[in-house]
């Protein structure tokens, strides 16, 4: 039987490791430490375990405030992104390693040495999720400060991309010769040469990393405006979305699938991956029974009042959660009660918001807490194995996506459930591995490898 | 043990750069040249290292490419017969922190292009995974070419124009010393932002920290500023070790002020007496720990490059041949001692520097794996049976096997929201 023309569409899994959110539960009594390594390696291990593509870290630059104070409600601290990813390659051999770094708050030369140091000391496993930052709230950690205006910030983010390419590609792969006998290590003096200049950066030197295993990592975008999926569509191998339902799905996936032959690429080459939270039980029923018990400790009656104050933007501490919602209209402003978030921005118009809220809750008959609920706890997959099963290849058939990055809600023990339950039904069907096939990031996504910088033009000739 | 008993002991770290610090290490038969940006050549070093029951292992690095050119000309040099190229050596100390156990893991961090909120959180984290066994050793740079690489420091970059001979002004000397400094004073402000108590994990009021024991460090300096806190808890040393490289006085300064172990080049006895008293003496003046927090006592280790066997000659005949191989004697080039002999000779070095005010030795192996391999299979059996040596790791972290205490929490100290200066410390 000839593998390839039977072998149905591949369903791509991965696992986030639970982040500083009110998604992720401390409060259970199976909740581990969200800092000790002991949670990272189990967690990695778990998910190489169920020979997913990669695991995926997300990144800090500031603690949340709300009302000018620390937020106290959610985690608060997480480690280092690259500092975990590179521990993480000592005690795991197959599983990507996916890191948010930001492009604002960084340099390119510091970033793509970083990223291929991942790259050789995890042998081809480093991935980058490239992102930008919208806020001097998050500037003032930092010597660049909160210079940037929205509309900069992709220009940077993209030249910052850019020159990062060009320093990857500095080296070609065949310098170092290290021919012990004649005495000659390097093919010619001063590789890795690179000299960029642009509206963001005038550099120029020589990279000190050879070429990396990937050629250089992977590249993630996660941002969904216009301008974030033209960046996608024209550099990332990725996306990390968050359109995890058919209905949001399909229009997303056809958006950005589109966009990609102005750049001239291939369909394949830019993979969709949503984010989607689960929860299993033996049976349907107690699966739906046990996410109504998981969005209660999502949503505390404290988090629902601070949930109602980002977009009421004014203190509603004296509400009662389980009563109704307020009267009084929303602050409409510059100040912002909420600082370091990125929901907040999703209430352009809070007086709109609030008023289709208070239609809601009335019609419904719902309070502050169970509103708040209803908008803001979502499971994606909620049921038995089975049936999560079926959801999962269902939209992965449906093209609603290219598979998934899973986000538990307890760390680290969280993902467990799902490798030893769902993942088996997924490669019992043959739409999931059994058995890494490859050793690279680049060959679980499917990716073709990069050619090296030297073997661009015939590699180029040969596709016209 | 007492922590009289363990000052008896010989405190032994040893610098890790490339395939060693001789030039032509790369071409010794047991050199693994081609393997130098693989995990696997790093972790065999530094289990090697800890199997010897050293205190720690440093990485060297560089934001540029190595050369043998010492004039400022931003240009690496010519040569194709050297070893170029080098990882990142925080990451690379990251990938070896959940295969080693006991040992410290000290990589070099620039402090001059770099975000000290990264770097503070990098190491923070590099202390969490190997649960108190982290450090990082500050180096600061005027280099041309390396500032060229970031572009916003137009008055180094220029360093490139400079005539043959000439060195930079001082006063561009000091100002990057001073901006490290600055940097040093924000990692340390990072670590301690969160209290050691501050996760509490409280369902009845359904706090996870109590935000009153999270601080913000407000630093501002003329460089950068920095608002804090950490994005991570503080790490389980409270302060992981820092670390400097002292071989000019300007940089003794940097170390008295800002370090907790100092890395020293003396040639001969009294050299090592006078630069012990030259560092001790700037101590003095500014010791980098708030009143409080402890007096921290400021270890120092005198770096020597070593080409070490235990046959008598055999070290000076293959020092010889890797100087012809290299075609320039490395003695002429180094900062430090350049050490050929026997383990014993080796041990009588230590011990007359350690009575000369020294804690220890940083040893730089001139060829891996051979020189740490006779680090660990001599030198260390003959400290032993001196009685000069630890048989044993016995400390949890990486300060207490220097016997160096957990410093208090200098915001935990002296209250909640007063302790946030808004100025730079100096």
């Amino acid at each position: 039987m000839s593998r390839h023309s039977t072998r149905k569409r591949q369903v791509h899994l991965a696992a986030h490791f639970p982040g500083v959110n009110n998604t992720t539960v401390w409060s259970d009594p199976a909740a581990g430490s969200h800092i000790d390594p002991d949670s990272f390696v189990r967690f990695a291990q778990t998910a190489e375990r169920g020979k997913l593509d990669f695991m995926f870290l997300a990144e800090g630059l500031r603690l949340r405030e709300h009302a000018g104070r620390i937020y106290d409600l959610d985690v608060v601290g997480r480690p280092d992104t690259f500092t975990i990813l590179a521990a993480l390659a000592g005690v795991t051999t197959h599983l990507g390693l996916t890191g948010t770094i930001n492009s604002t708050f960084n340099e390119p030369y510091e970033v793509a040495r970083q990223f291929a140091t991942l790259d050789h000391l995890s042998e081809g496993r480093a991935a980058w999720n490239v992102v930008t930052s919208w806020d001097a709230f998050t500037g003032e950690n930092f010597r660049r400060g909160g210079f940037l205006g929205a509309g900069q910030r992709y220009d940077r983010a993209r030249s910052f991309l850019e020159t990062a390419l060009e320093l990857f590609d500095s080296w070609r792969g065949d310098e170092v010769v290290a021919d012990q006998a004649t005495g000659q290590f390097l093919r010619a003096p001063g590789p890795g040469a690179f000299s960029h200049r642009d509206a963001f950066f005038d550099i120029a030197g020589h990279t000190t990393v050879p070429r990396s295993p990937q050629g250089r990592p992977v590249v993630f975008q996660a941002g969904d405006s216009e301008e974030g999926r033209e960046f996608a569509a024209e550099h990332a191998d990725a996306i990390f979305s968050r359109h995890a339902t058919l209905e949001e799905g399909q229009p997303f996936y056809a958006d950005v699938k589109a966009r990609l032959a102005k750049f001239g690429r291939q369909r394949d080459e830019l993979l969709v991956l949503p984010a989607a939270t689960f929860v299993l039980g033996d049976t349907d029923a107690e699966a739906e029974e046990l996410a109504r018990e998981v969005r209660r400790a999502q949503v505390s009656g404290a988090t629902a009042i601070v949930f109602l104050e980002q977009v009421w933007n004014r203190d509603l501490s004296h509400l009662d959660p389980d009563g109704p919602l307020p009267d009084v209209d929303p602050v409409v402003g510059e100040q912002v009660m909420s600082q370091g978030r990125a929901s907040v921005r999703m209430h352009r118009d809070p007086l709109a918001t609030a008023k289709a809220w208070r239609e809601r809750a009335e019609a419904e008959g719902l309070s502050i807490r169970e509103l708040m609920i209803e908008q803001t706890a979502r499971q994606t997959f909620v049921g038995s194995p089975t049936t999560v099963a079926d959801q999962v290849e269902h939209l992965v058939e449906a093209e609603a996506s290219d598979g998934f990055i899973l986000v538990p809600h307890l760390t680290p023990g969280g993902l467990d459930p799902f490798v030893d339950q769902v993942v088996p039904i997924l490669q019992e069907r043959g739409v999931h591995r059994t058995e890494y096939e490859g050793t690279t990031l680049r060959d679980h996504l499917g990716l073709r490898p990069l050619p090296a910088p030297g073997l661009l033009t015939t590699t180029t000739g040969a596709r016209a | 043990m007492t922590s009289s008993a363990r000052r008896e002991h010989l405190h032994l770290a040893v610098a890790l750069d490339g395939a060693g610090w001789h030039p032509a290490a790369w071409r010794e038969p047991t050199a693994r040249p081609t393997e130098l940006f693989s995990a696997a050549y790093w972790t065999d070093l530094v289990r090697e290292a800890e199997a010897g029951l050293l205190d720690l292992v440093t990485v060297e690095d560089a934001l540029r490419l190595q050369s043998d050119d010492p004039r400022y000309t931003g240009r690496p040099d010519e040569r194709t017969d050297r070893v170029r190229g080098r990882l990142d050596a925080v990451l690379l100390a990251a990938r070896l922190a959940l295969v080693t156990e006991h040992i410290g893991l000290v990589p070099s961090a620039t402090a001059t292009h770099t975000e000290p909120f990264h770097l503070s959180k990098a190491i923070a984290t590099l202390d969490h995974t190997t649960r108190g066994r982290a450090g990082v050793r500050v180096q600061v740079s005027l280099r041309p070419d390396e500032a060229a690489q970031f572009g916003r420091r137009a008055e180094l970059v220029a360093l490139a124009e400079l005539a043959p001979g000439r060195t930079p002004p001082p006063a561009l000397v000091e100002d990057v010393f001073d901006e490290g400094r600055d940097w040093v004073e924000v990692l340390r402000r990072l670590w301690d932002s969160w209290e050691d108590d501050a996760e509490i994990r409280d369902a009845a009021t359904g706090r996870f920290v109590d935000a009153a024991k999270l601080h913000t460090v407000d630093f501002t300096g003329p460089r950068f500023s920095v608002r804090g806190p950490s994005i991570t808890q503080r790490p389980p040393q409270g302060q992981p070790l820092v670390a400097a490289l002292s071989h000019v006085p300007v940089a003794h300064r940097f170390v008295a002020r800002c370090a907790d172990l100092g890395f020293l080049t003396p040639h001969d006895d009294d050299e090592a007496r006078r630069l012990v008293a030259a560092v001790h003496d700037e101590r003095e003046v500014q010791p980098p720990w708030p009143d409080g927090a402890g007096d921290q006592p400021l270890r120092l280790l005198a770096d020597v490059v070593v080409v070490l066997d235990p046959r008598p000659g055999a070290a000076a005949e293959r020092l010889a041949r890797l100087d012809e191989t290299a075609g320039t004697p490395l003695s002429r080039s180094s900062d430090a001692l350049v050490f050929a002999g026997t383990p014993g000779e080796l041990a009588d070095l230590a011990l007359a520097w350690r009575d000369a005010g020294l804690d220890g030795l940083r040893l730089r192996p001139a060829a891996l794996p051979d020189d740490l391999h006779a680090i660990t299979r001599t030198l260390v059996p003959e400290l032993q049976r001196r009685g000069a040596f630890r048989t044993a790791y016995a400390e949890r972290t990486l300060r207490e096997r220097l016997g160096l205490a957990r410093p208090a929490n200098r915001y935990a100290l002296t209250g909640h929201h007063d302790t946030a200066t808004t100025e730079s410390s100096r």
